[in-house]
């Protein structure tokens, strides 16, 4: 079994034993379902919308190179910087070269997972950059050198006593344990930092190829002052992040937001199209925007699975997701988890590592009808599964499949195997869960009914 | 070979194969629309009256919903009136703003050493305002919100850094959902975009404790939106 298989399934454990943490996160995804309900039910046609979004993230990811080049040649030609990353350590190599070439010494980050995905933040600090995430959330788990639990909502796995004694401990500063005073405190301590830093980065939502610019989400301002205030900006885009049109951004900002949080809009939607221009009075002076590949190349090239690619990390699947609810986020061991976590890991990080990843999942199809760009993530749950099995068959699966064929397709021996079940079963109790129980992974935790001697097709027969 | 030429014969050759169309399950649909998808945007989003006093209602209705302070006069005069009531309440000795038919008229009503971004302008002195005032390219119904650009709002930072961000803006600058608001500053402002376009719906907020909201998370505690 491989570490992270083991890793998974201790982590599984000890967090679905964890009931204040399960009735925590419930109550907290119960009042985001309700918000998004009602934010839903106030568009006119909620489905026709999706699928309209479905289309046309189809349409950019199906037409990635045409897209990319003119996103890039728009961008280029109002002065930024635009390079290209095939893997992640080039993509760091990359941002490391920059802020030693600007000789910057301290670096203010909006929130962005595609940073968390080339662990970035580790690279930079072991070269002495100091790294200070500025969304609230981001900033909560890295004082606690921790990976965020949620892509939306990193810290939705704390109280606010656990972040009052961090802050206490950390900034020596937590007046009270309301989220208001907790949140002033670090307003405080971030302002300075903004003013400060030397490099601003950030991530991006999407990125428009008519018009050459990224869009930014977000509720705090955070990303609004790490684009306005240090000198020099670092943008880093995963490649999928690409719509055809600036007026796409009409249909897709107001769903990220209700899908993402039940809000309407967040509250600030940026979008970026160069560092400081002519006339203009504040921004950076440099931008540098960093085209990530990192293996979504592969992920494409599976066109079954290619509209994964669609994903615009909403977090809707994860919200709805029976097994995220119960195993919470740091179990899956990933940087995306939940199931579209589940989809993409094995393409991004390799199939027979992380194909696991794909078991853990009820089928429910919860996902796939969260989903606001209408990713059919239950059925790529299946053909991962398949696809593992065929590169790699599991050998007493297939043998136990075999027997059960030979059995099945033979009335006198499924006639004869049913006889047999029936009379060792009783024997069944003297090893039920233990090590050595054949179907242990079900007897350990529920009970196998009894077989009846009598079938219903002999019922059936007999029933005069 | 440069990392881009790798990227992008990579794209290419994936691409060679194609992908499902969204909801085909293997037989042929016809796109929900011709052309752009989301030309027809204003079909499914959600709706906004006909009539510009149903969509300010509508605006008013969102802007309380987002805690923002909608306030709407019938006369420049009156704007006046208000600014002054926000001053006194507030007790503002020194604003953030920037060059502007409206924010010229709010800043000489006020009466308060009044920072100016257009020239330049030191960042600690701007943290240092009560309040940032500001114009706007429009008033979206369907949001509650405004968009603001680097060019017509004083820069980048004018909206956000200062704890109190005011929008002064004119009843005719009321669009009435979000596709009208970008063909509006596509006709205003393309090819030659502002660096920055930002939507603002409400002040800045966090539920990132609890999933509690708080307000006044980076950006400004408080959005006031003028309009005569």
């Amino acid at each position: 079994m491989s570490t992270s298989v083991s890793e998974f399934k201790t982590r599984a454990a000890e967090k679905t034993g964890d009931l204040r943490l399960r009735q925590f996160i419930r109550t907290a995804l119960r009042g985001y379902e309700t918000a998004r309900d009602r934010r839903k039910g106030a568009f006119q046609s909620w489905e026709s919308a999706r699928q309209a979004a479905a289309e046309t993230k189809w349409e950019a990811v199906n037409h990635l190179d045409t897209h990319l080049e003119s996103l890039v040649a728009r961008l280029e030609a109002r002065g930024t910087k635009v390079h290209w990353a095939s893997t992640g350590e080039q993509a760091r190599e990359i941002i490391a070269q920059i802020l030693r070439d600007k000789k910057a010494r301290s670096i203010i980050k909006s929130k962005a997972m595609t940073s968390e995905e080339i662990h970035l933040n580790h690279a930079l600090e072991k070269e002495g950059f100091t790294v200070v995430e500025s969304d609230l959330g981001e900033f909560i788990v890295q004082l606690r050198h921790e990976a965020p639990y949620h892509i939306v909502f990193p810290s939705m796995h704390l109280t606010r006593d656990e972040i009052r004694d961090l802050f206490q401990k950390e900034l020596g500063d937590a007046p009270s344990n309301t989220p208001e005073d907790l949140t002033m405190v670090a307003r405080r301590v971030m302002r300075q930092k903004y003013i400060a830093a030397d490099v601003g980065f950030t991530g991006a939502n999407f990125a428009i190829a008519e018009t050459g610019m990224i869009s930014i989400t977000e509720n705090e301002g955070n990303a609004r002052l790490t684009a306005a205030l240090p000198k020099t900006m670092v943008t880093l885009l995963g490649i999928e992040k690409v719509l055809p049109r600036f007026a796409d951004l009409a249909l897709f900002l107001p769903m990220l937001a209700t899908a993402g949080a039940g809000q309407p809009m967040t509250c600030y939607n940026t979008m970026y199209s160069g560092p400081r221009q002519a006339g203009e009075c504040d921004g950076p002076e440099e931008w540098h925007v960093v085209l990530l590949d990192n293996r979504r190349t592969e992920l494409l090239a599976d066109a079954e699975q290619r509209d994964a690619l669609h994903c615009i990390r909403c977090g809707a699947c994860l919200n709805v997701c029976p097994i995220f609810r119960n195993v919470g986020g740091h179990t899956y061991g990933t940087t995306y988890s939940g199931p579209v976590g589940s989809v993409i890991t094995p393409h991004l990080r390799g199939l027979q590592e992380w194909k696991h990843l794909s078991n853990a999942s009820s089928l429910c199809g919860a996902c796939t009808e969260a989903c606001p760009v209408k990713i059919d993530l239950h059925h790529h749950l299946l053909q991962n599964r398949r696809n593992a099995s065929a590169a790699e068959p599991a050998f007493f699966e297939r043998l136990a499949y075999q027997i059960f064929g030979i059995l099945a397709n033979e009335p006198k021996f499924w006639w004869l195997a049913k006889k047999l079940g029936w009379l060792t079963q009783p024997l069944h109790g003297a090893v039920k869960g233990s090590a050595i129980d054949p179907a242990k992974a079900w007897t350990k935790t529920r009970d196998l009914p009894p077989m009846p001697m009598e079938t219903f097709k002999d019922w059936w027969r007999n029933r005069k | 070979m440069s990392e881009r030429e790798n990227i992008l014969g990579r794209i290419r050759e994936a691409l060679q194969t194609r992908a499902p169309f969204p909801g085909s399950h293997g037989e042929t649909v016809a796109p929900v629309s011709a052309g752009s998808p989301a030309s027809h945007a204003r079909e499914w989003l959600p709706s906004v009256g006909a009539s510009i006093e149903e969509q300010f209602d509508l605006f008013a209705r969102n802007a309380a919903d987002l805690k923002a302070d909608f306030q709407l006069f019938a006369s420049r005069e009156e704007l006046k009136t208000g600014l002054l009531k926000l001053r006194d309440a507030e007790k503002w000795t020194r604003v953030a703003s920037h060059g502007g038919t409206l924010t010229d008229f709010a800043c000489q009503a006020l009466g308060l050493p009044a920072m100016l971004t257009d020239r330049g302008y030191d960042v600690q002195e701007m943290e240092k305002c009560d309040a940032g005032i500001s114009e706007c390219d429009a008033l979206i119904a369907q949001t509650g919100g405004v968009a603001v650009t680097s060019r017509s709002a004083g820069g980048r930072a004018l909206s956000v850094l200062p704890p109190h961000h005011v929008v002064l803006a004119r009843r005719e600058q009321l669009v009435a959902d979000l596709p009208a608001a970008f063909e509006l500053l596509r006709q205003k402002y393309a090819p030659d975009y502002p660096s920055m376009i930002s939507f603002i719906t409400g002040p800045s907020r966090t539920g990132d404790i609890e999933r509690i909201l708080v307000l006044g998370a980076h950006g400004p505690k408080k959005l006031t939106i003028m309009v005569f």
